[in-house]
């Protein structure tokens, strides 16, 4: 007979205040193989767990149930508490009577009979647990930090500066983000490139650090501690050991693109460097539009180059490589405006977007820093700009707040302002939210000292008139219509995770929510962990943030990765799926199931009736096998079990929720 | 008593396999925002919706369940990467097979429901509750004891 010990906890009023707890530990001592209830106001408090703990050893307890809040909170705390009075951790079982329970039931009656039938369910289960040895592994120790915005950048730095190699991979040809596109930043108005290059530079000589750039993940195998990755290194067309950095080849390229990082208002080559300050400082032939690769002519950059670098037979490269710890820092996107017709974004080039409008007031940029009109380079007078395009919008945009919009356009009105002290910037805003360090007083400048106008409410139409804008709306606090003639609209676009976002996520094992950001573990406790062990998210991939936030929150997943990198073994799961030789037929029916390809088959030799027999099982691979259970469903004879969850635990549960 | 009276009298027993990673998790985020369902639910923690055998359900027809519930992640979202969609095959074959049987089709549900929607997970348990309470017990398969 088992000698199961149930502990019941209050949590305070959390549970104690719907359920009978007294009716629960009566109940509770009647269940086959229970010997002891008890209860404490906190069961995870130090003196519940001394309980737990003391309870094991008087009571010569050999299963242990747990009633409380649910086990995605607290397993792992019980699990060690029972394993320091000496019990094998995975001898424990929880009763979730706090988030299935008291927290959703009302009437204490229900409640109470509700929470009885979840601890005899728990008993019935734990009956059937068997204790379970984690094996232990070796980790990788090397780190793989994916996209190089400043969130990647951050945290590279800070796992490299730890000593672990680290592998940094970016998508386009150079390494800088979105950070690297903008001006000034808010709230100090310090320059973005002024405080970004040098952090680029750190990369590039960094002894740890290997950049690969113009490089993508091709392919992720294996498990924390060691994850088995892909990455296509795509060809460059430059030999970047001989390219000095000199120019003259895209100088002398004739054929013009529209230049993504200039966001489609200049034209860059087809060999090109995406921007002056790109690290590494070597250019690469965009092969859609060169003229060599198109249509086979022209040749110019390659007869130009004095150090000969220019390498048309150049491939893409596929290498592999294994990580104890990855960070994926892929950043954001804006969304598409088609949508948003009423705006009139794509049919007036003086209707842009915050990023576009941050490369015209860039001193680099399509206009050399002077901010003029796209559509007749004049400098512009009255600037309207327009919040939460595609944020706060259910129907057709983003529903969240992007976050950042409020804070930029108020820094893009003080740099209006300064480049043309006679200019005039207008505001339609939903609500102004400043709440950051200096955030409000940045906001109260824009207003006080540089007389931006905002104006509550929503703008229905935006149309040219004559050589001018017209923006009609209606100002939502005295109720009046608004008509402003603008010589420049900005629209503070939304923000979005990369479009393939989610297909990246696929890949690495990493949820993603409705709107394709990646998914953290815990939306309060583990905000830097996916729910992939041995992955950490870091920046605007995970949600909207600026970029102090961004680069806190990479430091945090450095840390993260850093703590994981730093320890030479790692326990693995132990539920795993067994097989049960003399059951298994051989079918093979589990093997294409496994999303893991942890299953293999083998042949094992055997004595029927004093004769030697082959015949064909299947055999499970521990370090590959996650614990899904998709095998042991598959499996017809019921020789696969998931240890943890067997066919025997699960059906119990059901037999005694069904008493 | 009426016919009426005797299914307002009827609480149902409701089984629920809820994947750890969405489905669990949905539910848990429910408590934590205090959403109300029916009491009428049990849930039953496994990985992931691919480790639910039809064994386990016909079980709890069998002990006498009202309604059987499989959860898991939406398509595309499985924490072991495809693991609802070998789900979703093996129990659109079983949902044919109850039925062939007798069983009527309201009795068994698969749903998707994500980590964060404890709303819609606590709306389909209030849903399917109030469904069975007029559809009546399940005396088809239940054992005869
Ligand atoms: C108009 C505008 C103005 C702003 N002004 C300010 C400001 O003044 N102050 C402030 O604090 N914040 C500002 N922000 C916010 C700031 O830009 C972000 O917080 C910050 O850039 C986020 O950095 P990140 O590294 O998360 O993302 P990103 O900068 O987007 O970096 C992600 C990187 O990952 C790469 N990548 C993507 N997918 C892959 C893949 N599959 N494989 C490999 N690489 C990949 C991308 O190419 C990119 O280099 C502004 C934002 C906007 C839109
Ligand atoms: S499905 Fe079962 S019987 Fe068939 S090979 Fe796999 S473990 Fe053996
Ligand atoms: S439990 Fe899942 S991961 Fe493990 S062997 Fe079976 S199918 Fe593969
Ligand atoms: S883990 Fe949720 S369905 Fe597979």
């Amino acid at each position: 007979m088992r000698r199961i010990g149930v502990f019941v906890c209050w949590c305070g009023t959390n549970i104690g205040a719907t359920v009978d707890l007294e009716t629960v530990m009566e109940k509770a001592r009647q269940m086959p193989g229970v010997v002891f209830a008890g209860d404490n106001k906190y069961m995870c408090s130090e003196i519940g767990q001394t309980l737990i703990r003391d309870t094991i050893v008087q009571e010569r307890l050999d299963r242990v149930v747990v009633a409380s809040c649910s086990p995605r909170m607290h397993e792992l705390t019980f699990r060690k508490t029972a394993a320091a009075a000496g019990l094998n951790p995975y001898l424990v079982e929880i009763a979730n009577i706090r988030e299935h329970c008291s927290w959703v039931h009302k009437d204490k009656a229900e409640a109470t009979q509700k929470a009885i039938s979840l601890v005899r369910t728990a008993v019935a289960k734990a009956a059937r647990n068997k204790p379970l040895q984690a094996d232990q592994f070796a980790v990788t120790h090397r780190a793989l930090v994916i996209g190089a915005g400043i969130a990647g950048i951050q945290a590279a730095l800070d796992i490299g500066e730890t000593g672990f190699e680290v592998d940094l991979v970016e998508r386009t040809p150079s390494i800088g983000g979105r950070m690297a596109q903008l001006d000034k930043t808010f709230p100090t108005l310090d320059c973005s490139a002024c405080i970004l290059t040098p952090k680029m530079v750190d990369v590039a000589v960094h002894p740890k650090i290997n950049l690969y750039t113009y490089s993508e993940i091709e392919a992720v195998e294996g498990y924390v501690g060691n994850f088995e990755v892909t990455l296509r290194q795509k060809a460059r067309s430059i030999d970047k050991e001989k390219c000095t950095g000199c120019g003259i080849c895209y100088e002398k390229c004739p054929s013009k693109v529209d230049g993504e990082f200039e966001e489609g208002m200049s034209k860059r080559k087809a060999i090109y460097v995406p921007f002056p300050q790109a690290v590494p400082n070597v250019p690469v032939i965009d092969r859609e539009n060169c003229r060599w690769f198109t249509k086979e002519k022209c040749g110019v950059c390659k007869k130009v180059c004095p150090a000969d670098a220019v390498d048309f037979e150049q491939s893409d490269q596929l290498i592999k490589q294994k990580y104890g710890a990855i960070v994926v820092a892929t950043g954001f996107d804006l969304v598409d405006l088609d949508e948003f017709g009423e705006f009139g974004y794509g049919k007036h080039p003086d209707i842009i977007t915050s990023m576009e409008f941050e490369r015209l007031v860039n001193a680099s940029g399509p206009t050399g820093g002077k901010l003029l009109r796209p559509s007749n380079q004049e400098p512009p007078r009255n600037v309207v700009f327009i919040h939460c395009v595609g944020s706060r919008d259910k129907s057709r945009g983003k529903p969240y707040c992007s976050k950042i919009c409020c804070m930029y356009t108020a820094k893009h009105a003080i740099l209006l302002k300064e480049k043309y002290p006679k200019s005039q910037a207008y505001v339609f805003y939903i609500d102004v939210r400043t709440a950051g360090k200096e955030f409000e007083e940045f906001h109260r400048r824009a207003v006080e000292e540089y007389g931006a106008a905002y104006l509550r409410g929503i703008v229905g139409k935006v149309f040219p008139s004559g050589d001018k804008l017209l923006v009609n709306g209606v100002d939502t606090l005295s109720n009046q219509t608004v008509e402003l003639e603008a010589d420049l609209v900005v629209l503070a676009t939304a923000i979005t995770p990369r479009r393939d976002a989610a297909a990246l996520g696929r890949m690495l094992g990493i949820g993603t929510d409705g709107h394709n950001y990646f998914v953290e573990a815990h939306p309060k406790l583990r905000p830097v962990e996916s729910h992939t062990a041995g992955i950490f998210l870091a920046g605007t991939c995970q949600g909207p943030r600026d970029i102090p936030e961004t680069v806190a929150q990479a430091g945090g997943a450095a840390a993260k990765a850093i703590a994981l990198l730093s320890k030479e073994t790692l326990l693995s799961d132990p539920c795993v799926s067994n097989v049960n030789e003399s059951l298994c037929t051989g079918c093979l029916a589990c093997l294409p199931v496994c999303p893991y390809k942890a299953i293999s088959e083998k042949t094992i030799t055997e004595k029927v009736h004093g004769q030697e027999r082959r015949r064909l099982v299947a055999e499970i691979n521990n370090a590959l096998c996650q614990g899904c259970g998709a095998c042991s469903t598959a499996c017809r004879p019921g020789a696969m079990n998931l240890l943890g969850f067997t066919n025997e635990q699960l059906l119990a549960e059901v037999d005694a929720i069904c008493l | 008593m009426s016919v009426v009276e005797e299914h307002h009298l009827f609480e149902p027993m409701i089984v629920a396999f809820c994947c750890n990673w969405c489905s669990y998790a949905g539910a848990d985020l429910a408590g934590t925002g205090r959403m109300s369902y029916p009491a009428n639910v049990r849930i039953v923690r496994v990985p992931c919706s691919s480790r639910v055998s039809p064994n386990f359900i016909l079980r709890a027809f069998q002990r006498g369940a009202d309604a059987v519930v499989v959860a898991g992640c939406h398509p595309g979202d499985c924490h072991y990467v495809s693991g609802n969609y070998h789900a979703r095959r093996r129990f659109s074959a079983l949902r044919r097979f109850l039925e062939f049987v007798g069983i009527e089709t309201e009795r068994f549900e698969i749903h998707w429901i994500s980590a964060s929607e404890g709303n819609k997970f606590a709306a389909i348990m209030k849903d399917v509750t109030d469904k069975i309470r007029v559809l009546g017990p399940n005396r088809k398969l239940r054992d005869v004891r």
